[in-house]
């Protein structure tokens, strides 16, 4: 029997948002599962800029200071930072797929910097042949 | 068969998770992986993972925030 899956949509471009994508996804592959993320929008935005990071908070951003304070809240509980999980999501063998309609749309370019972070590319039919064989599947 | 020791006192979620899977699947069959964490979530949910895995639990011990866990690989 093939392993379970997890297929997750990250659609969000927020700080918050990508976070609980990324933990969702470490924590589906720690147990053995497998994971593709189908970054799409904003998520893929912020993926295809390498600022991951930089993303506002969905509720309380307040112009930036929401995000500083939780930020340093974050730090002082020694939450890892998002670019730590997405290293931890490759190592682990996690799958990274860019929908290509948002790509023509918002100007990204194949040749952009996340190219390496890339593991394929496609539209709503990959999305569903992965979703429709998933046990847990998500929009972020 | 060696025992793999993972430190992850001090973090937070999903690192004690995720650093237990990258030892596991570095690891030998028979090998132990003994987990030293403080993270009270995880002390109840690397068991979880280890039945997922199909793995034996070998020990969970000590206190929620501060614990011990071996599984073998």
């Amino acid at each position: 029997m093939d392993a379970e899956r997890t297929t997750i949509v990250v659609q969000s471009g927020d700080y918050d948002k990508l976070y609980s994508a990324l933990i969702i996804a470490n924590g589906s592959l720690a147990m053995g599962m497998e994971v593709s993320l189908y970054f799409t929008f904003w998520g893929l935005q912020r993926l295809t800029q390498r600022g991951l990071e930089r993303g506002p908070l969905s509720k309380m951003h307040f112009f930036g200071l929401g995000k500083w304070m939780v930020k340093r809240r974050m730090a002082r509980a020694k939450v890892a930072p998002l670019e730590r999980l997405l290293q931890d999501f490759k190592e682990l063998g996690g799958r990274m797929l860019a929908c290509e309609m948002p790509m023509a749309i918002m100007g990204i370019a194949k040749a952009d910097p996340c190219q390496d972070l890339i593991d394929d590319y496609g539209a709503v039919g990959s999305y569903i042949k992965d979703a429709r064989q998933s046990t847990v599947t998500l929009f972020i | 068969m060696a025992t793999i020791k993972v430190d992850v006192r001090g973090e937070n979620c999903p690192v004690p998770l995720v650093e237990t899977r990258k030892a596991l699947r570095k690891a030998n069959p028979g090998d132990i992986i003994e987990i030293a964490g403080t993270h009270p979530a995880s002390r109840k949910e690397i068991p979880f993972a280890a039945e997922a895995l199909k793995l034996e639990l070998l020990a969970v011990e000590g206190a929620d925030d501060d614990w011990t866990i071996r599984i073998r690989r």
